[in-house]
Parts: structure tokens; sequence; C-alpha cells
């Protein structure tokens, strides 16, 4: 394993590889195609170079334990605010998840709908790209268009276009309270309503989920709110009369209560200790119900948490055959969106694209870049496809 | 400013081109007479003007394609354009290239409530996207200054932000999918009603690619539910310095404002004398809003009014009403006019670390004085994206190039305090030669690279962002 402790020492590695990469931070988010390849990990790149509290922004190195970030931010009453998911439990990885990791897959969680992605957070990088130079791209400060946004594009670029040495965020405020309203027994259509008339109301909903039946005590539908106490119990209140149409509203007020019950939808715990397939499935928030309807109607078991006010589906299929791909796929081809393979045996990864096939002219686009990025085809090599 | 010379080829086939060009478009929407071509010889960085071999304005996606099949096949460069408020010349024309304007679509395609969005065609103004869907109570929320005027295709174009954003984002927080043509006359969907990239993050670097990497005919938008209200606070301060530590505490403080605004003295003058808007004769000025109801906005501005007292305004006024709220905001959103009426001026944009306010607007100050140049500052404080405002006279010969010089000095004072060249502006032509303060040769040549691959013929509004000797034998192969 090369595990270089600087930037410099990182360029050397890659320029000096004769070999496919397989880079890693912590090796938690074993996702993609199965890459074989000299191991490069990031987890000697450690530190936080620049923190800001008064001007909401962070710059750490790649490597850095997102543990160690998080505690540094919560220190000053702040956090990373696309509550960046933890594939642990998921997956059954070990290991100590870094923030680079974090920033190559784009992991964003619940707060997503409302404080944007990991993408959007992110306002630096600097990278060794496939040549073995160091490149910098974005800053330290909010407001940049200097320049391509090279940021956008190495966040959920898993490695494939650069090996990350550094990455800046815009962080905030970690709000005074929290609050949970539940609605139980809503079919996933119900739910999918329930949730759009929750995100086009004026009270700021910070997280929008559906568990189905079988998970946790769904059907559940739930809500979060965050902000000043006072402010909360507002909302809390006037969403409660919103809802009323669609059931009974059980507010939770205990913040370590709310904590637990996002954190355990954000990691897909639900699933951890479920043996099958799971796919990731972004699409149309209001298609998320049509498209369980389907899964069934082509005789697909499956099980399916809607988070993102359904623009995000966790699916939870049998581990054979395509692991329902032709069937998923087929779906989202008609409503737009896509679908993909997150956890499945190595044998399944090795036989179905795990990230969605896309049109011609972009697989065209996406090829450019990485020959241009990393002309000798070292980085991550096939893991998106 | 240089320009590359026109390519006497492109230039000699002027007949042959039109000729093309109207065999695929009605007679109106191709602009070849000399002195009508003129109506697109430049952006608002009026400083530059140099009319184009000629000017299209599609209505279709289709028609887009089939102009840049030629324009490709030609081999002439085409700029797009919005609506040609740019402030850094990124609409300029050359005189051997084609203004290829998305003004005529400006459709409404697709509003959905249910799944917060809206499709429309890129030449639609800003505002009347927020027009379209406000009967309803929704807005699209970047705001920029022009927003009257600016298209969606040009706020794609430089990734525009607004005095809003510090709470919802610029145009690529907000941007969802586009449907654009490449220059070969590919037309590609990217993105869509879904939160995020499939593959890798095309949309991300598409956003602010200054037209360089295709022609966007279409975006589907992210809205959102108007807030229940809004009311700003001023504050007045006697020093730059305290009105900096001010924001910051107010940030630290856990209050997330949508707008935190900052006027210096000469731009509270000029502004006063222009708009009487009653702002006090003070050193520096914030402007504070929070979104909420009645009570949680009270809430906020308390805490806000008790935070900006420790530091001892001179003026503290919290607005209790719409009116008062008007009377608060008309001020900074006449600070562009009231400079006008002064004299030309170049607008700048750079932005610098919050924490770095004080020591640049003390610089600026001595600046100002060495460059014999007034400087009014107006700019949003919460996210340290500045806007300096120079004064200067267009019909005195040389100002114009000391003011660029003033500008430019200032501009690398942003970049060397861990700033950046350009906020929300973009690039364009005036900050194009700047580059090489902000970025080493590599960090630009992944930039390029990434052109390389949009647009492998640059032929994309190819004389701009990147330092023309950077370019030089890409632009010529
Ligand atoms: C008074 C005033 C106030 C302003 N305030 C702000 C502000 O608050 N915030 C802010 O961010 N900006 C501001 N601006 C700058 C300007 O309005 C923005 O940059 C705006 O987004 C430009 O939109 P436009 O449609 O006029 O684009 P244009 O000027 O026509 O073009 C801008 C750029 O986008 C490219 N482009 C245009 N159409 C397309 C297309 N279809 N496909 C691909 N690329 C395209 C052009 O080639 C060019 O590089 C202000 C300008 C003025 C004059």
């Amino acid at each position: 394993m090369i595990k270089p402790k600087t930037e410099a020492e990182l360029a050397q590695a890659v320029a000096d590889a004769t070999g496919p990469l397989k880079i890693i931070g912590g090796g938690t988010r074993d996702v993609g195609a199965p890459v074989t390849g000299g191991v490069l990990s990031t987890r000697g790149l450690s530190g936080i170079e620049l923190y800001e509290p008064g001007a909401l922004t962070i710059v750490v190195k790649a490597g850095t334990p997102v543990a160690k970030v998080e505690q540094a931010l919560a220190a000053e009453g702040q956090r990373l605010p696309f509550e960046p998911l933890d594939y642990r439990a998921l997956l059954g990885t070990t290991g100590t998840p870094t923030i680079g990791g974090v920033v190559a897959s784009n992991a964003s969680g619940p707060r997503r709908i409302q404080a944007g992605a990991c993408r959007d957070s992110l306002i630096g990088v600097r990278f060794v790209d496939g040549h073995g130079d160091a490149i910098k791209n974005g800053g330290r400060v909010m407001k940049n268009v200097t320049g391509y946004d090279l940021v956008k594009l190495m966040a959920g670029s898993w490695g494939t276009l650069g090996v990350l040495s550094e990455v800046s965020f815009k962080v905030l405020p970690v709000p005074e309270a929290a609050a949970e309203l539940r609605i139980s027994g809503l079919s996933e259509a119900e739910a999918t309503k329930a949730m759009s008339a929750a995100m086009g109301s004026p009270f700021d909903v910070t997280g929008a989920a559906h568990l189905p039946e079988g998970v946790g005590e769904g059907p559940d539908t739930i809500l979060r709110i965050e902000g000043f106490s006072a402010s909360v119990a507002y909302r809390a209140k006037e969403l409660t009369k919103l809802l009323a149409p669609f059931g009974d509203v059980a507010v939770e007020h205990d913040p370590t209560q709310v904590a637990a019950s996002w954190k355990w939808l954000r990691d897909v715990e639900a699933f951890a200790t479920r043996d099958g397939a799971v796919w990731r499935v972004s699409l149309k928030p209001t298609n998320a119900a049509v498209f369980s309807a389907m899964l069934e109607q082509n005789d697909l078991e499956h099980q399916a948490i809607f988070d993102w006010a359904g623009g995000l589906v966790w699916l939870l299929v049998p581990d054979e055959g395509d692991a329902g791909a032709a069937v998923i796929r087929q779906q989202i081809a008609t409503f737009g969106g896509h679908a993909t393979l997150v956890r499945a045996s190595e044998a399944t990864r090795r036989a179905v694209p795990v990230f969605q096939p896309e049109p011609a002219p972009l697989v065209a686009i996406s090829a450019g870049l990485r020959k241009q990025f990393d002309p000798r085809g070292i980085l991550n090599p096939g893991l998106m496809g | 400013m240089d320009m590359p010379a026109p390519n006497p080829t492109v230039l000699a086939k002027k007949a042959r081109i039109v000729d093309r060009l109207l065999a695929v478009l009605p007679a109106d929407a191709v602009i070849h007479e000399v002195e009508e071509t003129r109506a697109y010889e430049c952006d608002a960085l009026t400083a530059y003007k140099c009319p184009p071999l000629c000017a299209v304005l599609p209505s279709t996606t289709a028609e887009v394609s089939e102009i840049l099949k030629i324009c490709h096949e030609e081999g002439v460069p085409v700029v797009p354009r919005g609506s040609g408020t740019s402030l850094a010349g990124g609409a300029l024309p050359t005189a051997d290239s084609v203004i290829l304007g998305v003004a005529r679509m400006n459709e409404v395609l697709e509003t959905d409530y249910d799944n917060r969005f809206i499709r429309v065609q890129s030449g639609r103004t800003n505002l009347s996207v927020t027009g379209a869907v406000e009967e309803e109570d929704f807005f699209y929320a970047p705001d920029p200054s022009s927003q009257l005027a600016c298209a969606i295709a040009g706020n794609v174009g430089m990734n525009s932000g607004g005095a809003h954003c510090l709470k919802y984002g610029v145009t690529t927080n907000n941007l969802l999918g586009v449907t654009m043509v490449l220059m070969d006359g590919t037309i590609v969907e990217i993105g869509g009603a879904h939160l995020d990239a499939g593959g890798l993050d095309l949309l991300g670097v598409i956003c602010g690619s200054e037209g360089q990497l295709g022609v966007v005919t279409e975006a589907t938008l992210r809205i959102l539910r108007k807030p229940e209200g809004a009311r700003p606070v001023l504050i007045g301060y006697d020093s730059n310095e305290v009105a900096g530590e001010c924001v910051s505490d107010i940030i630290k403080a856990g209050v997330l404002p949508v707008a935190i605004e900052f006027m210096d003295r000469p731009c509270i003058r000029a502004t006063e004398a222009f708009a009487k808007a009653g702002y006090p004769d003070c050193e520096s000025l914030l402007i504070v809003e929070v979104e909420g109801s009645d009570a949680e906005i009270d809430e906020q501005l308390g805490l806000i009014s008790e935070i900006a007292r420790k530091h001892n305004p001179v003026e503290l006024r919290e607005s209790k009403s719409a009116e008062e709220s008007a009377a608060i905001w008309l001020g900074r959103k006449s600070a562009f006019g009231a400079m006008g009426q002064i004299n030309d001026y170049m607008c700048l944009d750079g932005t610098i670390p919050v924490s770095a306010l004080p020591m640049v607007l003390r610089r600026i100050g001595e600046l100002s004085k060495q460059y014999g140049l007034d400087v009014g500052n107006v700019f949003h404080a919460g996210d340290g994206n500045m806007h300096p405002l120079i004064l200067f006279d267009a019909n005195k010969p040389g100002d114009l190039e000391l003011c660029e010089e003033f500008g430019a000095e200032i501009l690398k004072l942003c970049v060397e305090v861990g700033g950046c060249l350009t906020g929300e502006h973009g690039v364009g032509v005036e900050k194009r030669d700047l580059m090489d303060a902000q970025f080493d040769p590599v960090d630009l040549e992944a930039q390029l690279r990434v052109k390389d691959v949009f647009d492998p013929a640059w032929l994309l509004n190819p004389a701009k962002v990147f330092p023309l000797n950077a370019t030089a034998t890409r632009r010529a192969a």
C-alpha cells in the first residue's frame, strides 16, 4: 500500500505508478465495479488546515477522519450542512471514513433537500490528476466563479479523475432545536403527497422520508424541522395543521431521539442487517411511489425507503441474477433519473453496470474527461463503468 | 485589452455563412446588415465594442442545433448571448463571430409544484421565472440585481448570484438540469427533475462555463415556497473594522440571515444624494435581512440587534413593516444607479475571506488616493463578495486605463488574502488576463482540457476566460 504524507509525495506516487491504482480513504465506501490495482491510501494526508467559524469555512486535508472534522465544527457550534452518510453499516465495511471519501462519493444525507448536497457545500479542492500534477480549483470563499467549476466535477467522481488531497467547505451553525413529526400508516402514494405538501410549505422542512411496512415501526412518514426553539415549536404546530388531512401527527422534541432517528435513516441502517442487494435510486420525488408500484407489477420483490421527500429511494432486492437491474433501469428510463447498485456481491457488481448507463453523447463526454485527466487510465479504472 | 485578430477566411465568406443560416432560420432571425449588428456589439461592459459578423435569434433547440452545425462546418466562432448584461464582457463579439442570442426562447415549458421545479427556455428573464410561479407563492431564489433584464441563459453561463445567496446559494445550487447543444450540433440532456448526477457531475462544470462548453437552450430550476415574511435591520457603524466584527459575530451566533449587505461611506453618501433613503452619514452600514413568520423574524432581529449593540452602532433600525423594509432597501438597491450618476464606473467583484474585510477596505482606500480615483464599496458581506465601484471619466484620455490598473490591483489583493478574482460576474474578457494571479499553469491547463472535450475546435466564445497566450495554440489549431 502506498500512503503518501504530503501532496508532493502523492503527486510523485501517481506519476511513478506503472499500473492501475485503487484509491482509498478509509475504505468504507466500497461502491462501484471492483477495481484491481495497487492500493493508494490518502490517510497519510490528514489534518485541518484552516477553520474560520466567523466566515463559515473550513479547509481540510482529504485523508482526515470525518469524525475529526465534525468534532472541530461541533466545538464551535457548527456542522457540515449536507449530513454526510456513513456507509459502514450498510456495506459492512470497517475502517475510518475520511472527508475525501465523502467528497469523492458526493455523500449527502436527508438534509440534502434543504441545505444542498455535498457538492453544494464544497467550495474548493486540491487534487492530483493522472498526469501526476497537483491542481487546485475553487478556494476558501463561498462565492467564486473564477474559471471552470472543477470542484463540482470532482465531487462524486469516485477518484476516477484525480486523487483529492484537500477539500474546503462552507459550513453552517447547528440550530438550537429540532423536532420530528411522524404520521403512521400511510401508503407510499399518500406518503409522497404528504411530503410534497410539507416541502411546498413555508416551514423550511429539513428532512422528509417514508419508511415502509417492515422497516422500523413503518409504515411511517417522518419530517424534520430545525431552528430556534420557539420557531421549531411554531412550525411543528403549523405543519401538524397542514398535514391533518393525512392523519394524526406525533411530534418528538427530544434532541437525542430526533438525532438518532435521522442518523438511522441517513445511514440506511434498516437494510444493514438484511440480506440482499441495495440500490440507490434518484428520481423525481412524486415518482417514488409509482416506481415502487411498477416494480411490484413486474414481480420484483423489494422494500423501498423514500428519503428526500421521495427523490431518493433506497431499494432492497434479492441479490440474485441481475439484482433487478433490467426491471429497475427500464422503469428509470421512462421516468428520468438514475439507479446505482451500491451493495451487491462482487460477482453481481462485475456482471451488472453499477452506475446507470448514460446516453451516448454523455458517455463520450465523460470518457473524454477521463482521458484528459487520466490518460493512462490508472485512477480507479472501470469503477464508474 | 487585446482580442485575437479576426480570421480573414471567415470574414471573406460572410455572404455564404449568412446564406446558409438563412436557409435554416426565418429571415428576421438573421441579423447581418452592418448597422443592425451594432445592437450586439457589446454587453454591459460598454468600454469594449465590436460588431459581430452577424447575429442569429433562434426560437427552438432544433434551430440552435442547425446554426451550430453550420458554424462548426464553416469554422466560425460563436458567442452565446442571453440578455447581454454581463459586466465582464462575456458576450462581447469578435468581428468574425456569430452572436447566438436566445432572447426569443422565453417560454415556460413545465411547472411542477409537487416536485418544486420549473423548466424554461433559457432566454426567459430571471425575474419572469419567479413571475411564473408567484401566484402559487413560489419563487426562484437566485436574484441578481439585474434580474429584470438578465436571462437564465446568462445566469447559467456566469453562475450568477444575488443578494439572497447566503441562504439559498447561487445559480449552480438551484439548477437541476439543462438541455444544451454542443458546438457540433449534438443536443444533450443533462440532469432533470431529480436531485443529483448519475455519473460525473457535468451540470456542475457547465454552470459558470461562460458559454464556452455548449449553448444552453432549456433549464430545469428548483423553485421554493416563499417564506411567510422577511424584514431587515439597518445598522450603522463608525468604522469598517467594527462593522466587519459585527458580521462575523452574527454569523457565529447561529442566525442565518438571508442577506448581509454592506455599504461604505462614499457609497452611502452617493446613494443618499440620489435616492434619499434616510441613511445615517456614517463610515459603514449593514443591512441584515431575516425570514420567517412575524414572531420568528422578531426573535432573529432581536438577536441580531443585541449583537450589533455590543459594538456600539451609531444607528440601529429594525424594520417593523413592509414600508420600513422598502425604505431600508431603497438605498442599497439604487447604489449602482447612484454611483452612475456621479460618473462612469467600473464594478469589480472579487471575493475575500470575511475576516480580511477591514484590511482590504483600508488598502482599497489607500490605493484610491494613490490612483486619484474615488471608490465606493457596496457588497454581500455575509459571503465576502465585494463590489468596489471605481469612478472614472470615460471622456478623459487615459482614465479608463488608470481605472483598469487600479481594479487589477484590488483583484490581486483579493487573491492575496485568500479570495478570488470574481464572485459572481465571471471572468469574460475583463479578468481574463489576471487569471495567472490566481491559478498556476497546471490549474489552467486542467480547465482548458475540459474545453478540449466539449469543444475540440475551440469555436465557442474562444477569446474569453483564459489569458490569450494560454489558449493561442488551441485556438489556432
Ligand atoms: C446593473 C447590473 C447589476 C448586476 N447585478 C448582478 C448581481 O447582483 N449578481 C450577478 O451575479 N450578476 C450581476 N450582474 C451581471 C449580469 O447581469 C449577470 O452576469 C447575468 O447572469 C448575465 O445574464 P445575461 O442573460 O445578460 O447574459 P449575457 O451577458 O448575454 O451573457 C453572459 C455569459 O453567458 C454566456 N451565455 C449566454 N447565453 C448562453 C447560453 N444560452 N448558453 C451558454 N452560455 C450562454 C455568454 O456567452 C456570456 O459569457 C449585473 C449586471 C448589471 C448590468
